[in-house]
């Protein structure tokens, strides 16, 4: 029935060797670690092969990082609720891991209120440094340009202001975000609230306008590439340095549609470019945030950003309370 | 399962009756769908109540059908007890009855007609007795129970919320409060509030009184001693920075840090579940500390917060020894306070702006009524 051309969910799942990486013989790195194995869920959403996994050093101090920091805030979740995993259970949304109070500015506390917030967090900047690390590293391996490490640099760069960045900056601990699902959201809006209104920070903006954009072009580059496999399309890198009918076909759909079309390289640099600067322009927000600028509302007004209201509120206009319940004569 | 020729017939006439079968239900669902909604009509329909300029989507909104039932409250309240006018030479309560500290001044006849007011506000099925005993009327004057010395520092409480904080309860008209505007036929009212803080004993500081959904932080993992704070230690509300630049470190200098404001957060969602309203009722949610853009009613609630710690402060904390043990409070033992919630229950005005005072002008003032003449 259905036997018109797909190419996302019916990839045909070809099985044999597993491939282990580039060199003569195709299995070189065999001694060194575990056997590959094929997962047919895998499969159904991209590559059904499973490893190998190059954990190299990094990796390793990166794993056990993330672990202890997971621990620590897992384990004080529980000792939160008197060791009861129902409660844990129960209750996970709203435990939370909190910093330090502002009391302790930027001292070690207790443990008990925030010492093991500040030794969670150490392990989790920990965890990530070394993870972009690692990155870097199998790129440098692999002899590849190091777009994916820069890439996840500039999440880094959001990870540490908020974490470590800001709070010396401020002189204290109590400004970091607890860890916890509802806590972090409360944080989230209370940080928005206590300076003005982010909403009013130009840094906030831009970042909106990154994320929003990186959105659009995601779907917009999936949604051209998809449209032109059928003529081979999805072979992207052959259609950069030899252009087909797909890159063709593709490109003058979007200049017919707005006039402009990314190039078959460009596009990609589009994505790179509006996903980096989506962290580092929220960094940069978050850091100027309390440092310098306490109260974006008033800043806004000050640089002609915010319009204020001509003052004719029109109140008497409104409508009652008595007529709002039905209950106006 | 089936006979022979089905399996046969069957197998000789293969269908995908997948295909058709999903088209059918989808429309088959949206056909249904549709019906349901011409017929009954959509059951979510809301209205909305503007608060600030066009444009700003400064709106309260609620289902239309919780608009169209009134506050069942309402009903109970016998709004009929009109005030017996005083020819001027009746004796006076206190001339006529023992130990009568407060409506001394009322003649007999309105005397009791508050009297029975107040047993059908408070206990109704006790009766006068609820506070009196079981004594004989000559003995009315004892104060052998502990509900009759309440009730009469919540009198003279009464009077005061209605004298004295007229800005806000009779912000948009005259309503005033009695006895019932809390106490709703319950000898205690509803929608009290106990200290609970700290939360966690497991950690300390900030950590312990927040992360638990708790009745006062409005089931949130917001700070829960927002309400013993605000509006009973009177700690300052407001979190921002005036000007675009302040220096300070977050917890010094008068600098409000992060935790400050969760617990203002706290407060302020306390206030909008209490008035069933949301932030925009009383606040530009663009600059929530701006006095320039806030609606009137900000003002209104301003008021209310004073009042919430004056009552707190001047009448209900100071009868905590009066009370037996189980009218405290179950883990510190203190004494039951107020909040908004005690009065308003969800609405935007107690019982959504009923005038309660207009038959009760002994209730109205710390002195001696005025009864308006026919």
């Amino acid at each position: 029935m259905f036997n018109t051309y797909q190419n996302i969910f019916n990839q045909v799942l070809v099985q044999g060797n597993p491939e282990w990486g580039m060199d003569d013989s195709g299995e070189l790195m065999k001694e060194r670690t575990l056997k590959p194995f094929f997962s047919r869920l895998a499969g159904f959403i991209g590559n059904a092969q499973i490893g190998p996994v190059n954990a190299n050093m990094y990796g390793i101090i990166s794993c056990v990082c993330f672990m202890i920091w997971f621990n620590i805030v897992g384990f004080s979740f529980l000792v939160q609720v008197d060791w009861s995993v129902p409660e844990l259970l129960r209750q996970l949304f709203w435990l939370a891991l909190e910093p330090p109070g502002p009391e302790y500015g930027l001292s070690m506390p207790p443990l008990n209120d925030g010492g093991a917030f500040i030794i969670a967090g150490m392990f989790f900047l920990v965890g990530c440094v070394t993870w972009w690390l690692r990155t870097y590293q199998l790129a440098q391996q692999h002899k590849m340009g190091k777009h994916v490490a820069w890439a996840f640099a500039a999440l880094l760069f959001l990870i540490l202001v908020l974490g470590l960045i800001r709070p010396v900056l401020m002189g204290s601990w109590s400004e970091a975000v607890p860890y916890g699902i509802f806590p972090h959201l409360d944080w989230t809006t209370a940080f928005s609230i206590r300076y003005g209104n982010l909403y009013y920070n130009p840094f906030h903006c831009l970042s909106i306008v990154f994320l929003y954009g990186s959105v659009l072009l995601f779907a917009m580059h999936g949604g051209t590439i998809l449209a032109v496999t059928r003529y081979g399309g999805d072979r992207e890198l052959e259609q950069i340095y030899d252009r087909g009918t797909a890159t063709e076909r593709a490109a003058l759909f979007w200049r017919w549609t707005m006039g402009f079309n990314a190039t078959m390289e460009g596009i990609h640099r589009w994505a790179w470019w509006f996903a980096v600067l989506t962290p580092i322009t929220g960094g940069i927000g978050i850091l100027l945030t309390g440092t310098v600028v306490d109260n974006w509302f008033i800043w806004a007004q000050e640089h002609n950003f915010a319009p204020m209201y001509d003052g004719s509120y029109g109140y008497e206009d409104y409508g009652s309370y008595e007529a709002f319940i039905g209950k106006e004569n | 399962m089936f006979p022979k020729w089905f399996d046969k017939w069957n197998a000789d006439n293969p269908v995908n009756i997948f295909g058709p079968a999903i088209a059918v239900g989808a429309v088959g669902s949206a056909i249904f769908a549709a019906a349901l909604i011409v017929t009954w009509g959509n059951p979510a329909q809301t209205s909305s109540m503007q608060t600030g300029p066009r444009g700003t989507g400064m709106s309260v909104p609620e289902f239309n059908v919780a608009l169209a039932k009134a506050d069942p409250d309402i009903a109970n309240f016998d709004t009929a007890d009109e005030p017996w006018i005083p020819e001027g030479d009746e004796d006076l309560a206190k001339d006529i009855y023992q130990n009568v500290q407060v409506l001394g001044d009322l003649t007999e006849d309105n005397f009791n007609r508050v009297m029975a007011a107040m047993t059908q506000w408070i206990a109704p099925e006790e009766g006068c007795a609820y506070c009196h005993g079981d004594a004989d009327l000559e003995d009315y004057g004892n104060d052998d129970l502990y509900t009759k010395v309440v009730s009469r520092r919540m009198i003279e409480m009464t009077q005061a919320i209605n004298e004295e904080w007229d800005g806000h309860v009779n912000a948009n008209k005259e309503v005033g409060v009695t006895c019932y505007t809390c106490h709703r036929g319950e000898h205690v009212p509803s929608n009290i509030w106990f200290r609970i803080n700290p939360v966690n004993a497991k950690t300390a500081g900030w950590s312990a009184n927040q992360n638990r959904a708790t009745s006062l932080s409005q089931s949130t993992s917001l700070p829960s001693d927002a309400l013993e704070k605000y509006l009973l230690e009177e700690e300052t509300i407001a979190v921002h920075s005036l000007e675009s630049r302040e220096a300070g470190v977050p917890g010094q200098d008068d600098y409000a840090s992060i935790q400050d404001t969760e617990r203002t957060y706290s407060l302020m969602n306390y206030f909008a579940n209490s008035l069933g309203v949301n932030c925009v009722f009383c606040h530009n949610s663009r600059a929530f500390y701006d006095g320039g853009q806030v609606t009137p009613q900000w003002g209104t609630a301003s008021l209310g917060i004073l009042m919430v710690q004056e009552i707190n402060n001047d009448y209900l904390v100071p009868l905590k020894d009066t009370y037996p043990a189980n009218r405290l409070g179950p883990i510190y033992a203190d004494a039951p306070k107020a909040a908004c919630k005690t009065c308003h229950k969800g609405y935007q005005q107690p019982l959504q702006g009923l005038n309660v005072i207009e038959n009760y002008p002994e209730l109205a003032s710390s002195e001696p009524p005025e009864y308006a003449e026919e």
